[in-house]
């Protein structure tokens, strides 16, 4: 077995694991170094929305006891975890990022919570995201952004910004991610964190808070391939709850994280991903991650998908449009936020409706919800909205024709590094082409990953590989995602968040 | 295509049923023009004969056997509403008063 360090915050979820089933350490040990950890530096990071310290702890103690008493656990029993503030939880605030949630207690879980619980993950709290998840950088989170562990000046992400700046400043092993057009992938690419997408219906959307239900998919978020694929095997499977989840087993994503074998695979580098627009330091990082894929025994093609240069548009067509729908719920008259407006005498439940909605709302989503209604409306509909479904058939259909010859397909994940805080919050476009490369999969329910490539030359931050699998087989993004994790690392000499300031953790809770 | 006028987004701004401010309104003009113009590009996608496609799996009906199961108590679905009366959300006038 792996010696654990001192510090339990720098384990593995993987490690961590070991070390329970084996009574070497309790949950409780490895819960409270959590909370010791989110004391001391997310005062800087800003990660959480909300943590559960009580709730985390008793969860803790709860599976020590299961464990004592003999109980058989699931592999991840003890081990803690984030949770995105996009997934329900009964009895801790959930708002999304947005105001007209705040202070919002669901009266029930999340699928994807229930099965943590059930597999005894105790829930250290909810992490913070764009509002409705509506966003590449946590920026239009209506509670502040979060910080990237490498350069607090940055952007973490978005909108799983919260869930990625988690892992990187190690205030969890694990956390729950959904991913729409990249909000699990794109973080995770700045900040040298992994994280999947899994097959669209691989994961319950039970009890997650719509943004565009075609698109929409939660998946897992790591630090290694393995300790993903141990989540991912947690949170995946058929609900009945869900009529678009996947009435399937989990495919074998555990299995392949520990083959890490990629001999006689064949991978095609998609040729529109990663040409004029992406940084030299990720394309640098990008070859040098295919070169060692065509080491380690996989045969290496260009394939052309031509027709993703029409993804980012129709996105930003279907996904405003599912939106403006999805977020008509939130009228003021039943949960939620409720606005009178000024100066008029009985206001009417429109009125009111309008008055909410103008305070609640922030200026993106706003944006995004007026944009699906001219799309969505008669005269336009073709033109926009139907022209979108059909781009969407022509990107799947690019799909099938690269995986009658490839088994996955990869690119950079994002076109750069974390940009600054502020940087493109007055362009909304500058900001929606940080998902040119992971919108694709969404459209077309495929499933991706991300994970580390290395830092770029000129700025020394992160960059990240995608790959892509064809739909129901997940297994081989970790077949390739940990066997090239395994000759990085090797490369590196160690995990590349060994290199992230560690942010004095213990000096910052001395000053504050 | 035309992009949109200000009294086109206070008109969408209705139906969506969001008040924008003036400010609010104007930025938006802008934002939303650029937006317009970046997304038309489907329209020069070579789409003909092709099908839409309105979601990535092949759907057909689910169904479950009709029996009656376990749902939230009156008081846990009243417990987030900004105002609740004799078990039921309370809200303002539907109705005009003419």
């Amino acid at each position: 077995m792996t010696d654990l360090p001192t510090d339990l915050t720098r384990a593995t979820a993987a490690d961590l694991a070991d070390a329970l089933a084996s009574k070497t350490i309790s949950s409780v040990e490895v819960t409270q170094a959590h909370l010791d950890r989110i004391a001391a530096v997310d005062g800087q990071v800003h990660s959480y929305l909300h943590v559960d310290t009580e709730g985390a702890l008793a969860q803790a103690q709860a599976v020590d006891e299961r464990r004592h008493s003999g109980e058989s656990l699931g592999a991840l029993a003890g081990v803690p975890i984030a949770v995105k503030d996009v997934m329900t939880t009964r009895g801790v605030p959930t708002t999304c990022g947005s105001r007209i949630l705040e202070g919002w207690i669901p009266p029930y879980d999340a699928t994807v919570v229930t099965k943590l619980r059930e597999a005894g993950l105790p829930i250290l709290g909810k992490t913070n995201m764009d509002e409705f998840a509506m966003g590449s950088s946590t920026e239009h989170s209506a509670y502040g952004p979060s910080h990237n562990p490498w350069d607090l000046d940055r952007i973490p992400g978005g909108s799983g910004g919260g869930s990625s700046s988690v892992l990187a400043s190690f205030q969890a092993p694990l956390a729950t991610g959904t991913d729409t057009g990249g909000s699990i992938r794109q973080p995770a690419a700045v900040t040298a964190t992994v994280g999947t997408k899994p097959t669209y219906g691989g994961v319950s959307r039970y009890g997650l808070v719509a943004l565009a239900s075609s698109l929409d998919q939660a998946g897992p978020c790591g630090r290694t391939v393995l300790d993903t694929a141990l989540l991912h095997a947690v949170m995946g499977g058929h609900d009945p709850m869900d009529s678009t989840s996947i009435d399937a087993p989990v495919p074998p994503v555990v299995e392949a994280a520990r083959a890490a074998d990629v001999r006689g695979m064949r991978i095609g580098v998609v040729k529109e991903l990663g040409g004029e627009g992406y940084q030299p330091g990720v394309r640098a990082r990008f070859d040098e991650s295919v070169a060692l894929l065509e080491e380690l025994g996989a045969e290496v093609v260009e394939v052309s998908c031509p027709n993703f240069e029409y993804a980012l548009a129709a996105y930003y067509l279907i996904l405003p449009s599912e939106a403006s729908s999805n977020l008509a719920k939130f009228d003021a008259m039943r949960y939620g936020l409720r606005v009178l407006p000024e100066g008029v005498d009985a206001p009417s439940a429109e009125q009111v409706m309008a008055a909410t909605r103008d305070a609640g709302f922030g200026a993106e989503v706003k944006r995004r919800i007026i944009l699906g209604t001219y799309a969505l409306s008669s005269g336009y509909y073709d033109a926009y909205y139907g022209s979108a479904q059909k781009v969407r058939a022509l990107i799947a259909q690019d799909f099938d024709a690269a995986y009658s010859t490839v088994d996955v397909l990869v690119s950079p994940t994002a076109p750069t590094t974390a940009f600054k805080l502020g940087d493109k919050l007055e362009d909304p476009m500058a900001m929606y082409l940080n998902d040119i490369a992971t919108i694709p999969a969404n459209l077309a329910g495929v499933p991706g990953m991300s994970i580390p490539s290395g830092l770029a030359d000129e700025d020394g931050l992160p960059a990240g590989i995608q790959i892509l699998a064809p739909a129901m087989k997940d297994e081989r993004l970790y077949s390739v995602g940990a066997a090239l994790e395994k000759a990085l690392v090797d490369r590196w000499g160690g995990p590349i968040l060994d290199r992230a300031p560690s942010l004095g953790g213990a000096a910052a809770a001395k000053g504050a | 295509m035309s992009s949109l006028s200000r009294d086109d987004v206070a008109h969408l701004a209705g139906l969506a049923r969001i008040e924008l401010s003036d400010a609010e309104l104007d930025r938006m003009v802008g934002e939303l023009g650029v937006i317009l113009e970046s997304v038309a590009k489907v329209q020069q996608a070579p789409t003909e004969g092709v099908a839409p496609m309105s979601h990535p799996m092949p759907l057909t009906n689910v169904t479950r056997p009709d029996v009656v199961r376990p749902s939230l108590g009156a008081e846990a679905v009243l417990a987030g509403a900004p105002e609740a009366e004799q078990q039921r959300f309370s809200v303002p006038r539907i109705l005009d008063e003419d």
